[in-house]
C-alpha cells in the first residue's frame, strides 16, 4: 500500500508530521497513521501554553479501532490547537497534512533531525511487515 | 431471516397495560405532592404482558453465546460453562444465604470459600488468596494497591511508577493510573517477548512493580520470564501477574514459580463461571506471603477446633467489595475445579493449547502470525491477506458472521496490524474447530474473488454493518423519538 508522504515535511518514528512555519512548527499525524488508525473519532487536544519535550505524550486520539497516544515530536510551547477537531475529526483521515492540523508550537530546532521523507517511508515499509 | 426489532418505544400503542389492579374497597387517598412524580411520562410505553414477554424473548434470541455456537474470541476464553455449576449455585444453601448470616449458620458456604481459596493458591504456586475482587480488573486494582501499601510499610515511598509491556491489555495502565502511579512502557522484542534491554532500562528505585501476562497477549510464553522477575527483584518492584490467559498452563507452569508476586484470577475465563451480561464475573486474587498481610478482608480461616471463621489480615488495604465477592461465581469455580480433579484441569491446558496451535497451522499460509512461534492457548495473525488489497481484519470479522461464527477478537494487541486473535478454547470439537477453519479459508478466498462479500457483510444478521463511526461521533444513548426519525430520515 503506498501512502502520501510529502518531500517538504518533518516526521517522526511515532508518526507524527511537522512543517516549519516561521519560528513555529505545525504538527499533524500521518497519512499512513490516519489509515492504519482507521475512522478518527475523538482527539483530545492540550492547552495553549503547554510545553513539551520532545518525545512526551501531548494527546490522545481514538478511532473506532483503537485509543492511541500523541507524541511531541520536538521541544517546545503550545502556541495553538485545531479547536475544529473538537467537533469533526474527519479531516485528520481526509486531510491529514491540511485541514487535519492538529497543533503549533515554538520552533525548537530540533526538526532537521527528525526522519526526511525517504526515511520515514523506509521505517513506514518496515512497520508494516 | 430474522428481522430488525423495534425499540419497544414504537410498539406502544395508547391504554394498554400489563397489569390489573383491583378494584379499590377503601377510600382513595392522594399522595402528598412531593411524593408524586414530577418529571413527564410522555412516550412511555403502553403494552400489554405478552407483547412485552415477546419483544424481550425476541431480542434474546439474537443473542449470540457459548452456548449457541463457537466463540473464538481471543483473550476472553470463552469456553462451554457446565451446566453442574449451575445446579450447584442453585441449591438453596448456597443460593438462599443472606451475606450477613451469622458464622455458624454458614459454615457450608464458608467451607466452600476456604476450599476454594486452597485450591487456587495450590493451582497457581501462592500462599494466599482473597476471592473479593468483582472482576479481573478490581483484582489488578487490589494487586497494585497491595504492592504500593508493601512499599509504603517499608518505608520506600519514592516507588511511583509501573512497568507495562506494549502488548499488554488496556486495563494493566488503566489500574495503575487509578492507583496515581505512574505509567512506563516496556518494549517487546523480535519473539514478543518483553524487550530485557529496555526493560533494564527503566527499571529504577522509583519502580513499583511490573504488570505481565504470561502466556502474554500475543499468545506466547515469556521466554525470559525468570530473568525478567530476577530483574525486576533485584530493582526492588513487584511482579504482577495478570491471569487472563491463566487457562494455558494450569497443572503445567505455577505463576508462583515463575517469580510472579500477585496476579488475579479470571475464574468467568478460566473457571468457567458466566462472562459479561451473563456474569457477573469473579477477578479473585493470589500472592506470596510477603503480600498476604495486604490483602483485602476478609478472608475465610479455619480455627484450631474445626469451624470456617471471617479473618481480616492485619494490613489488609481494606475492602474491595461489599460482603464477600461474587459468591454465586465462587460456587461455580468450586463445583469446576472438583470436577475436573487436577489432571482434568491440566488436560484442558494442553487441549486449548493444542486446538490454538492447529489452527494456527492450518491458517498461517494465508494469515500471517504476528510472531512465528509455537503458541499457547491463543494464536494471534494477521488479515492480510495475499492479492486482497481492499480488505481489512474487520472485513473478515464481519463475514464470520455470515458463516455462523463469533468474530476473534481484532485490532488487538495494538502491536499487531490488522490483529486476529483466535482463542479456540479446549471445549471445541476437532469437528467444529475444522468448520471454522473451513470458514476463515473460504473468506480468505472471497476476498481476492469476490471481496463484495465481505464489504457487505454481515447479510445474515439482523442488522448490516453498523456505522462505527457515526455511532462513536453522534451517539444517541437514550430513546428520543425525534433523533430516531431524524436518523431514519438521513438514511
Amino acid at each position: 500500500m503506498s501512502f502520501n508522504t510529502p518531500l517538504d515535511l518533518r516526521y517522526a518514528e511515532s508518526h507524527e508530521w511537522v512543517r516549519v512555519e516561521g519560528d513555529e512548527v505545525v504538527v499533524g499525524i500521518t497519512d499512513y497513521a490516519q489509515d492504519a488508525l482507521g475512522d478518527i473519532v475523538y482527539v483530545e487536544l492540550p492547552a495553549v501554553g503547554a510545553t513539551f519535550n520532545a518525545g512526551d505524550v501531548f494527546g490522545v486520539i481514538e478511532s473506532v479501532k483503537a485509543s492511541s497516544d500523541l507524541y511531541a515530536p520536538v521541544s517546545g510551547e503550545v502556541t495553538a490547537v485545531n479547536t475544529d477537531l473538537e467537533d469533526d475529526q474527519a479531516p485528520i483521515n481526509s486531510d491529514p497534512y491540511g485541514a487535519g492540523w492538529i497543533l503549533r508550537m515554538k520552533s525548537s530546532g530540533e526538526e532537521s533531525a527528525l526522519l526526511d521523507a525517504a526515511a520515514y517511508e523506509k521505517h513506514v515499509a518496515e512497520q508494516q511487515h | 431471516m430474522d428481522t430488525y426489532e423495534p425499540p419497544i418505544f414504537e410498539l406502544s400503542s395508547p391504554g394498554k397495560y400489563g397489569a390489573n389492579v383491583p378494584d379499590l374497597d377503601v377510600p382513595r387517598a392522594e399522595l402528598p405532592d412531593d411524593l408524586l412524580r414530577q418529571d413527564d411520562l410522555a412516550g412511555f410505553p403502553e403494552l400489554s404482558e405478552p407483547e412485552v414477554i415477546r419483544h424481550y424473548t425476541r431480542i434474546s434470541q439474537r443473542n449470540f453465546s457459548i452456548d449457541t455456537g463457537m466463540y473464538p474470541l481471543g483473550s476472553c476464553t470463552m469456553k462451554y460453562n457446565p451446566k453442574l455449576n449451575e445446579e450447584a449455585a442453585r441449591m438453596p444453601g448456597f443460593a438462599q444465604a443472606h451475606p450477613l448470616q451469622a458464622e455458624e449458620l454458614s459454615q457450608g458456604a464458608l467451607r466452600l470459600m476456604y476450599e476454594l481459596q486452597a485450591d487456587l493458591a495450590t493451582i497457581s504456586g501462592f500462599d494466599a488468596v482473597s476471592l473479593q475482587p468483582a472482576a479481573g480488573a478490581q483484582g489488578e486494582f487490589t494487586g497494585i494497591l497491595a504492592f504500593h501499601a508493601y512499599h509504603l510499610d517499608r518505608g520506600d515511598t519514592d516507588r511511583v511508577e509501573v512497568l507495562v509491556p506494549d502488548a499488554a491489555h488496556g486495563t494493566n495502565p488503566a489500574t495503575a493510573a487509578m492507583v496515581g502511579l505512574k505509567v512506563i512502557e516496556v518494549a517487546s522484542d523480535e519473539r514478543g517477548n518483553v524487550d530485557l534491554a529496555d526493560l533494564k532500562r527503566k527499571l529504577s528505585p522509583r519502580t513499583v512493580g511490573l504488570m505481565l501476562t504470561n502466556p502474554n497477549t500475543l499468545g506466547l510464553f515469556e521466554e525470559h520470564i525468570v530473568e525478567v522477575a530476577r530483574l525486576v527483584h533485584e530493582a526492588g518492584g513487584l511482579v504482577y501477574g495478570d491471569g487472563a490467559n491463566f487457562n494455558a498452563i494450569l497443572g503445567i507452569v505455577q505463576p508462583g514459580a515463575m517469580g510472579f508476586d500477585f496476579m488475579h484470577y479470571n475464574l468467568h475465563k478460566t473457571f468457567t463461571t458466566p462472562h459479561g451480561g451473563g456474569g457477573p464475573g469473579s477477578g479473585a486474587v493470589g500472592c506470596t506471603a510477603e503480600l498476604a498481610p495486604f490483602l483485602p478482608g476478609p478472608l475465610v480461616n479455619r480455627t484450631a477446633d474445626g469451624d470456617y471463621a471471617f479473618i481480616t489480615p492485619e494490613k489488609s488495604i481494606g475492602r474491595m467489595k461489599a460482603f464477600h465477592g461474587n459468591f454465586g461465581m465462587l460456587v461455580r469455580a468450586w463445583t469446576y475445579i472438583r470436577s475436573m480433579g487436577a489432571a482434568g484441569l491440566r488436560k484442558v491446558s494442553e487441549t486449548a493449547v493444542l486446538n490454538a496451535n492447529y489452527i494456527r497451522t492450518q491458517l498461517d499460509d494465508i494469515y500471517p502470525p504476528a510472531v512465528d512461534r509455537i503458541c499457547m492457548h491463543e494464536t494471534v495473525l494477521k488479515g492480510q491477506i495475499a492479492g486482497a488489497t481492499g480488505i481489512r481484519t474487520l472485513d473478515i470479522a464481519k463475514r464470520l458472521i455470515d458463516y455462523g461464527f463469533h468474530p476473534p477478537t481484532v485490532y488487538f494487541p495494538l502491536i499487531v496490524p490488522e490483529a486476529l486473535m483466535i482463542e479456540p478454547t479446549e471445549t471445541e470439537s476437532k469437528q467444529m474447530i475444522d468448520a471454522f477453519i473451513q470458514a476463515m479459508r473460504s473468506i480468505a478466498r472471497e476476498a481476492v474473488e469476490q471481496p463484495e462479500l465481505l464489504l457487505a457483510a454481515p447479510t445474515k444478521a439482523p442488522v448490516r454493518r453498523l456505522d462505527e463511526v457515526r455511532a462513536a461521533r453522534q451517539p444517541v444513548l437514550r430513546y428520543d423519538a425525534d433523533k430516531f426519525a431524524k436518523l431514519r430520515d438521513s438514511e
